[in-house]
């Protein structure tokens, strides 16, 4: 009998087999967080221990060092073809979140992202969001597509049902693939606890604080937690009742800060 | 017990109250985060509105300026005694590719009915395409119970009509719930204020819901994902639709008929675990012990219970393009991992899901039901919706757009195509003719020399007294394949044709050579595949440079301006074999030395000992 896990497994590995077999060049976002590196464990199961693509980060010079050390180390274990992108004309002309969160994070994360794409020629992209971190990404689809100017037009998405997803695209467009979306915050953390996969360290507690979601140290706020380890986040996260989001600025800014980030295309 | 969710989708008209439902449960089961709800109160303020819980699901800025849901959203949260994914879905007639997306992936649904409005065209619509997509287990909420008085009268006369409606298409109720989703009557306990209501309330409902049945119980299916060959290990990948797959196993691959063992479930690097079997539901990977050829969209099943086979399906179709379909338009089919290239070969009849009555009708509108003949190219494998649902179901593609979806009613023309058994055999043929038939297949680039080198081949073969023939890629698009272009699917199609034309001419004996360019690797191997020891593949591996600076028909020059889309090493890729029979290199050889070489080769492999070796 599979449970629930061993399901949301399969059908993520099927997503993933899907976007390798039907894309021509596709990537996968790497932000560093927990969502990717469960990411990067499917990819592997799904190719059998390969990671047939490029891992992507997007990195905007503001991460927590820690994260960046995590992503050298882990990249050199599993051997990743790893691909940096970085934003550099916005960060010489001083773009940092004082010039507003919105602001910033779509000069460094969404044009860094645009960037890179178009460098390669990116045809396909794997993030890992789900749908239960806020509103907007609850409507995603699987394969989900972006126009010639990365733009996701919410108001008419393609239907997508019985696993037959979206593959045919407009040369010039490129599609965004989640293989995460049906997943929860709390199924990531028990997935990661019973496969093992490494984290960085800052989401477990130290001195009564640990880091529930990661971005970019300005804008990323720890919680109050004695949660130090993986066991103890999933005890914390099943009587949690503070959505775990709530400690990123830049959904803040406004009602629609958040789909207006995204609609431009934002992860 | 278990930690799957329970999928359920609320459906129903526009404007009766799916989302304030939906964000009702959640907040009365507790599942909304700390603060949410004062954050709602603070965005409804700022509009200058009345609290709306609608506002949960609905996120989106047109959503709320219009306060109408668009796009179908999920959540999850715990009725105390089960998990729940809960997926609201749109309303309104304009979102119902939204609709769909929704309510696909549910095991149970909630139809929502104004019982001001009583049952409306969605609510009947929606109703319609639940039982079509599968769905059986139904619960209504009569909503709005609050701008009726609480009327019993009144909801007797809308559980009158939804109950008649819904038993013409077969589908019974579960529970029929009087509730107000805005006051929160009936939601998670009952309300006072229907006190002549003895049911459950709608968490009651869902709680009564059974959980999809496992398909490890029907015929093994096991559609082609993909083929690797990452590393010494040639894995067919899929999920397991239905059934389970064991080690050992004789797999037969429909619609080609080939078959093997199962070799090995394969694990991944980071596990040392010896897999032996799998279930319905997951992602496998298995090798086989023969190399026969499998592709993505072949199917694996045991050969005692294959699936369906037929060129021409009925199916029940919903229509979800802006354009009406017609007779005669050509779709893409794409059913589990298979695609197909079908035709609309008849419109039986338009459903009309007003009254379930149905007529006649050359076109099928957006938001449509039909009863469709569609005719494939080539043999499609599948099962009937019925038998299982998980291949009997498909989706139609135009241009790059998903443009509806459908079931399979029953195969049309089983064709019953059985292998004669011819009473000439091979061998008698290749004893009268004094050499064996085959299929020399020369493939390379343009210019490379294919005809020139197959003309001068079929010259010098014919003086010996063989039987020989040349298949010619110019030729062949003047009669057998001038219904063809040159985009890739009629590239696959014209190497297709030719393929089995040329085994057809090989199984009588005799020796055919192709000319075709042929870039696709998976193209020649499926030519391969169709008698792989008739099949040469010869590798006329002349350069990019020596075919350019050659250029005997003015097509590089063309192509390197621009004139000529597609062209094959220039704006095309062309996949050179990885293992031909024979690579012959041309570059600074004559005809007549390539020819002879070739001419070595084919007496070697299909002259008088070849034939003398077929008796022993």
């Amino acid at each position: 009998m599979m449970n629930d896990l061993d399901q949301l497994e399969a059908q993520s590995i099927y997503i993933f087999r899907e976007a390798f077999n039907r894309l021509d060049k596709i990537a996968m976002l790497w932000s560093i967080g927990k969502d990717s590196n469960v990411m990067l464990w499917l990819a592997r199961k799904a190719f059998f221990g390969h990671v047939p693509f490029p891992v992507l980060h997007v990195d905007t010079s503001y991460k927590i060092p820690e994260m960046i050390e995590f992503r050298d180390k882990v990249a050199k274990e599993w051997k990743l073809p790893l691909i940096i992108g970085q934003n550099k004309v916005a960060l010489a002309a001083g773009m940092h979140p004082d010039q507003g969160r919105v602001t910033c994070c779509s000069a460094l994360k969404t044009e860094g992202l645009k960037a890179l794409l178009a460098e390669h020629g990116f045809t396909g992209v794997i993030a890992g969001i789900r749908r239960d971190e806020e509103g907007t990404r609850a409507k995603e689809r699987v394969f989900s597509p972006r126009n010639d100017t990365n733009e996701w037009d919410v108001r008419d998405q393609p239907p997508e049902f019985w696993d037959q997803f979206k593959t045919d695209f407009a040369p010039g467009t490129h599609l965004r693939i989640h293989p995460l979306l049906a997943w929860t915050e709390l199924d990531v953390w028990r997935y990661i606890a019973r496969e093992g996969i490494p984290v960085v360290d800052l989401y477990f507690a130290k001195n009564g604080r640990r880091y529930r979601s990661l971005g970019c140290a300005p804008c990323t706020g720890s919680i109050a937690s004695t949660a130090s380890t993986v066991d103890e986040i999933v005890e914390e996260l099943e009587t949690t009742k503070t959505s775990e989001r709530a400690g990123r600025a830049q959904d803040k800014e406004s009602e629609d800060a958040f789909e207006r980030l995204r609609a431009a295309g934002y992860m | 017990m278990s930690n799957t969710p329970l999928k359920i989708v609320v459906v129903g008209h526009v404007d009766h109250g799916k989302s304030t439902l939906v964000g009702r449960l959640l907040h009365e089961t507790g599942a909304l985060p700390e603060g949410k709800v004062e954050y709602l109160k603070e965005v409804c303020d700022k509009r200058g509105m009345p609290f709306e819980w609608a506002f949960v699901m609905d996120a989106l800025q047109a959503e709320r300026d219009q306060g109408i849901t668009i796009d179908t959203s999920q959540l999850r949260f715990h009725t105390g005694n089960r998990p729940v994914l809960i997926i609201d879905a749109p309303g309104h007639k304009e979102f119902l590719k939204n609709m769909i997306t929704g309510a696909a992936s549910a095991e149970a649904a909630v139809l929502v009915i104004d019982a001001h409005e009583g049952v409306q065209e969605q609510s009947r619509r929606h109703g319609y395409l639940l039982h079509l997509l599968g769905l059986t287990q139904i619960a209504v909420a009569v909503n709005k119970m609050d701008l009726v008085d609480w009327s019993q009268a009144r909801f007797q006369e809308v559980e009158a009509e939804i109950r008649a409606y819904l038993a013409g298409i077969g589908v019974v109720p579960t529970h029929v719930v009087p509730v107000s989703a805005r006051g929160g009557d009936n939601i998670n306990a009952a309300s006072e204020k229907s006190a002549w209501y003895q049911g459950p309330s709608v968490i009651g409902a869902l709680d009564g819901f059974a959980a999809a049945a496992s398909a490890t119980d029907l015929a093994l299916r096991l559609p082609v994902q993909d083929v690797y060959k990452f590393d010494s290990r040639r894995i067919i990948s899929g999920r397991i639709e239905s059934g389970r797959i064991k080690v050992g196993d004789r797999l037969t691959f429909s619609p080609s008929g080939k078959s093997a063992r199962v070799a090995s479930i394969e694990g991944w690097a980071g596990s040392d675990i010896t897999v032996l079997s799998a279930n319905a539901g997951q992602s496998v990977g298995v090798t086989l012990d023969e190399p026969i050829f499998v592709e993505r969209g072949q199917v694996a099943h045991l050969a005692d219970a294959a699936p369906a086979l037929a060129h021409e399906i009925r199916a029940r179709v919903f229509w979800l393009g802006r354009d009406p379909l017609a007779l005669g338009d050509r779709l893409k089919l794409k059913l589990a991992t298979a695609e197909y290239h079908v035709e609309v070969a008849a419109i039986e009849r338009v459903i009309d899901v007003e009254d379930l009555g149905s007529h006649q009708g050359a076109q099928v509108g957006r938001n449509a039901v039909a009863e469709l003949v569609l005719r494939s190219r080539g043999a499609m494998a599948f099962d009937t919706f019925g038998d299982n649902a998980r291949l009997g179901r498909f989706v139609l593609v135009h241009g790059y757009d998903i443009v509806g979806g459908g079931i399979v009613g029953d195969a049309l023309d089983n064709r019953n195509i059985f292998q004669v058994d011819h009473k000439v055999t091979a061998e008698a043929r290749a004893r009268a003719n004094g050499h064996k038939g085959g299929v020399l297949w020369l493939t390379g680039l343009s210019g490379a020399g294919k005809s020139t080198i197959a003309m001068e081949l079929e010259r010098r073969l014919f003086q010996k007294g063989w039987q020989v023939n040349v298949l010619d890629g110019d030729n062949v698009r003047h009669g057998l394949c001038s219904d063809l272009g040159f985009s890739h699917e009629d590239r696959t199609e014209n190497i297709r044709r030719v393929g089995e034309i040329g085994h057809l001419f090989a199984k009588a004996g005799m020796l055919v050579i192709t000319a075709f360019i042929s870039p696709y690797r998976a193209d020649r191997d499926r030519v391969r595949a169709i008698d792989a020891e008739a099949f040469h593949e010869i590798h006329v591996a002349t350069g990019l440079d020596e075919c350019e600076r050659r250029d005997p028909k003015g097509l590089y020059k063309k192509a390197r301006k621009g004139e000529i889309a597609d062209f094959t090493g220039i704006s095309a890729p062309y996949e050179a074999p990885e293992n031909p029979e024979l690579a012959l290199i041309t570059d600074g050889k004559s005809v007549e030395e390539t020819v002879t070489e070739l001419v070595a080769y084919v007496e070697a492999r299909f002259g008088r000992n070849a034939v003398e070796s077929m008796t022993a």
